[in-house]
């Protein structure tokens, strides 16, 4: 029987212990017209041997392919001690720290995801991580409004990931909050803060700044940061935690710096995986502490004074506080938070900002060659990260199936969102795409174009 | 000792990080970080180290019998581990075509096909992100579902007492009231309280069958006509599936709505406190409701189903499709088990509690609920041992730590005093039970004989009994360097 060790004489034992003479009066309580649960759709088991046969059919499939897609998922090289050490039984198949003596390791490895995070971020404190970025920036509009108490409106620039705003409003749209959308301008791709001007008068508990926006552009963030600040709304960045090895973290945007970072942690050391599990971060100043939802970890002593870690702020949580607590959220994301602390360790600060730089640094490469071809530009006339925009003399559709036959996904389509942005491709080149990759990127287009 | 106490100015790695520095000059300096991070110069040999060394400080079922009630704490194959981690599958960027991902997407819908089965629900969506996600967009359905048909006066979900926190705090977020009912002492749901708790401003009863008391609803079919008869919806909390899978399907209760937690039923790992996986599936009535994305099948041709085909779905709830990771996990569990083994899960899951209640009864500790069958798991209340000794749960649940056990769950559900529920799962053999048994049976016997023992346990762990109070007044959430 698949993992279950039992033996015909033990099955014998226990029932004798119990008093029953079968498995099934065990489920004698269950009245009998409901007794129709028998299974007609699952298929015999498999082995082992089987089972590893038909994924690896599927997987081999579904294949390889160079990656030029971003659009908030991103290609990066995972070093292979980050999932060899987090696939380590202990992390793996343990639970939820709620015993703290018998969970120091997972509780110490929070503590110091926490303490990057916040560096990071630049922030005072960072929580043991959320499900998603999209969850992520939907649980920073419920904390600030918590914290605004006057106003229920959030300021939400279209430059945002589309995907995350209708999570936003998935989540918050049954608690009276307001979205508010704030245009971009079409030629330098971001939010102009004097086109704020207009929102004056407004009363809102944030706004949404995200560095770098959907299109890879920089955001002015400085600007946004203290437009929001001088009318007391609250400034949140939806920020990449790779981009932050290199970039102003959003803890010193503007006089005061933003007073929540929410951001995909994907990024460190996750695969790509079609889409998750990922981790969402969360950090804030001091002042929003209490506000935070989900797990946090704190230092403190045991009964000898000695070092030790434990579950903390528990008051604000739905175990304790059930419908009056701060989110319904349960867990965090321990083990992608696990592979992104061991990610973060082995690049430190040097290796996370040189994989920052070569990312940045090859999109460059790519743009600059690509722009050498006739009828494609640059949509956006801004800085960017490692991802921007080019308008294309040909239906995007028609150029990304061409290049899939070569062997690339040459980037993501800007019109799935953006209805009026016609023949746009959003292109991605992160440090894992060497010179030559780049050059038979280029050649390929040309090809494609033709 | 933290990893960054290992650091030292100007230690790094060579071979992971791009051997040289890159230019940055498309970025004005405006933009640019004045101040590295903090994060930690070390070698790759003290990373390694470090958190290998992290990891032997943790309890887990790879070490440890766990008896977590309510969290389904069972073996969590290697295979679905090594086969979900094939690198196509983890290159693959979630917006890639669709003809790029047929052999995962086939995983999918497969997927979402057994779990009509199990559940027997008319559709399934496997977005949700965990448990807590899971229920939000059940909840978030049966609101849909009620505005679609212009009934906006119910504002009220009714929840046992009983139930995990998550139920309410859901109900809380999707705008609803929360309206609580008790438990009588067969530890069912008191069917008079459900009476004089629906009306019209019912949305829906959340409910989880078998309950967090470790026992089968027996009314539910009562309490189902009761809710559907004043309108409202019935949602099924899928947290203790494993103790009724193959017996009983939520869809035959009468339930409109259900999640499930894949790391509990379907052994996905439970991972530190994640990642979950939490499906929802619903009756036939929901179906235009469901979350998308979803995968959908035609001539053999798998693709995605968005916003476009379902215009009333509640929408999305994650950036791209949910945890795929680990839908994969349970997929390749299911596969492994099949039929047979799926219809075996609850009942030897039921074996084991009933067993273990049996011997630990027999040993001297008073069970919750003593006239009832146990389902996949029960609750063993320490009140007369704490009036008599001063002795807690608690107390109890560290000793056992010290002899090599992960304690049971503790003060849940909050209406039995001074509990423990203890869920074994049917992956552990009758000789881990007895030796559980042994040593609760050890315990009994120093709570009489040296109650200070038992009081200040645990004692053999890296670290002794850790001082909640001082974590939360003296707030110490991340490390600083001149600290």
């Amino acid at each position: 029987m698949p993992f279950i060790p039992h033996t015909q004489d033990d099955i014998a034992e226990m029932l004798a212990s119990i008093g029953s003479d079968s498995i099934e009066t065990l489920f004698d309580e269950i009245p009998d017209d409901l007794r129709s649960g028998r299974l007609n759709i699952v298929p015999p088991g498999l082995s082992e041997m089987e089972i590893s046969r038909l994924m690896m059919e599927r997987a081999t499939r579904d294949g390889f392919y160079q990656n030029f897609i971003g659009a908030g998922a991103y290609d990066h090289h995972i070093p292979a001690a980050v999932w060899q050490i987090t696939t380590r039984g202990e992390f793996y198949s343990s639970y939820t720290p709620y015993q703290a003596e018998a969970s120091q390791g997972t509780l110490q490895l929070l503590y110091e995801y926490q303490t990057m995070m916040a560096s990071l971020t630049g922030m005072d404190a960072s929580n043991a991580s959320l499900y998603d970025g999209a969850t992520a920036l939907a649980e920073a509009v419920l904390m600030a409004v918590r914290s605004h108490r006057s106003s229920r409106r959030i300021l939400m620039p279209q430059t945002v990931h589309p995907v995350y705003k209708k999570v936003v409003r998935a989540i918050v749209g049954n608690q009276k909050i307001d979205i508010v959308e704030a245009p971009f301008c079409e030629e330098s791709g971001r939010i102009l803060p004097e086109s704020l001007e207009k929102f004056d008068d407004e009363e809102f508990a944030a706004i949404v700044i995200p560095q770098p926006n959907f299109f890879g552009v920089l955001e002015q963030v400085n600007e946004l940061t203290d437009w929001a600040h001088s009318k007391k709304t609250l400034a949140i960045g939806v920020v990449n935690p790779v981009s932050l090895a290199l970039l102003t973290p959003p803890g010193e945007w503007g006089s005061d710096g933003a007073d929540i970072a929410v951001g995909e942690g994907q990024p460190l050391g996750i695969p790509l995986s079609s889409g998750g599990p990922y981790f969402g971060f969360m950090a804030c100043k001091n002042n929003l502490i209490r506000q935070i939802p989900g797990r946090i970890i704190g230092r403190t002593n045991d009964l000898d004074g000695k070092q030790g870690f434990v579950l903390t702020l528990q008051a604000r949580e739905q175990h304790i506080r059930r419908s009056k607590a701060t989110s319904n959220i349960c867990t965090n994301q321990g083990l992608m938070v696990t592979a992104a602390t061991i990610y973060m360790s082995l690049l430190g600060p040097d290796g996370l900002r040189r994989v920052a730089e070569h990312s940045h640094a090859n999109t460059m490469d790519l743009v600059q060659q690509l722009e050498k071809i006739s009828g494609v530009k640059k949509v956006f006339n801004s800085p960017f990260f490692h991802e921007t925009a080019l308008k294309l003399p040909k239906p995007v559709d028609v150029v990304l199936a061409r290049m899939k036959e070569k062997g690339i996904l040459a980037g993501f389509d800007l019109q799935t969102f953006y209805p009026e942005m016609s023949d746009t491709l959003l292109v991605c080149a992160t440090e894992t795409k060497t010179a030559a990759d780049i050059q038979n990127y280029v050649t390929q287009f040309e090809q494609a174009l033709k | 000792m933290l990893i960054f106490e290992h650091a030292r100015p100007g230690r790094r790695n060579y071979s992971q990080a791009p051997t040289t520095t890159a230019s940055t000059e498309g970025i004005p300096d405006q933009f640019l970080r004045k101040k590295q991070p903090l994060l930690p110069e070390v070698s790759e040999m003290d990373t390694v180290r470090h958190y290998t060394r992290l990891s032997q400080k943790n309890f887990s079922i790879d070490t440890e019998f766990y008896p977590l009630g309510s969290c389904t704490m069972k073996y969590n194959p290697r295979a679905c581990n090594a086969l979900a981690m094939l690198p196509q599958f983890l290159s693959r960027h979630p917006l890639a075509p669709e003809d790029t991902g047929q052999g995962f997407l086939a995983c999918m819908y497969d997927l979402q096909e057994i779990l009509k089965d199990v559940t027997g629900m008319a559709g399934i969506s496997l977005a949700p992100m965990a448990g807590a996600q899971g229920e939000l967009i059940g909840v978030m359905m049966i609101r849909a579902y009620h505005e679609s048909r212009d009934d906006y006066e119910r504002t009220e979900i009714i929840v046992p007492d009983a139930a995990h926190g998550t139920n309410p705090a859901t109900a809380v977020m999707c705008g609803f009231k929360v309206v609580e009912i008790a438990t009588d002492k067969e530890g069912n749901v008191d069917l008079n309280a459900l009476k004089a708790a629906v009306g019209p401003k019912t949305a829906g009863l959340m409910l989880t069958n078998p309950s967090t008391l470790g026992v089968f609803e027996e009314n539910v079919t009562e309490m189902s006509r009761i809710v559907h008869e004043a309108g409202g919806l019935l949602y099924y909390d899928g947290a203790n599936l494993n103790a009724v899978l193959g017996k009983v399907k939520p869809g035959d209760m009468g339930f409109d709505v259900i999640h499930i937690n894949l790391h509990k039923t379907f052994s996905t790992p439970h991972g530190g406190g994640g990642p979950g996986s939490a499906p929802v599936g619903v009756a036939k009535r929901l179906l235009p409701f469901l979350p998308v994305p979803f995968v959908s099948s035609e001539n053999g041709t798998y693709s995605w189903v968005t916003e476009k085909e379902r215009p009333q779905s509640i929408g999305r709830l994650s950036a791209h499709m949910g945890n795929a990771g680990v839908l994969l996990r349970a997929y390749i569990y299911v596969r492994l088990l099949g039929r047979d083994g799926m219809n075996r899960v609850a009942e030897f899951a039921t074996l084991n509690a009933n067993y273990l209640m049996a011997e630990l009864k027999k040993a001297g500790f008073e069970i919750a609920f003593p006239t009832r069958r146990a389902s996949h798991e029960f609750i063993v209340t320490l009140k007369d041992i704490k009036d008599n000794t001063g002795v807690t749960a608690m107390n109890l649940a560290k000793r056992l730590l010290d002899k090599g056990f992960h304690a049971p769950t503790t003060y849940f559900p909050i209406l039995v005093p001074e509990c423990l529920l203890i869920e074994p799962a049917e992956t552990e053999s009758k000789q881990t039970l007895d030796a559980f048994v042994t040593a609760m049976k050890e315990i009994l016997a120093e709570i009489k004989e040296q109650p200070d023992l038992v009081k200040n346990a645990p004692h053999t762990m890296p670290l002794r009994k850790l001082d909640d109070v001082k974590a939360a007044r003296e707030l110490d959430l991340c490390w600083k360097p001149d600290a």
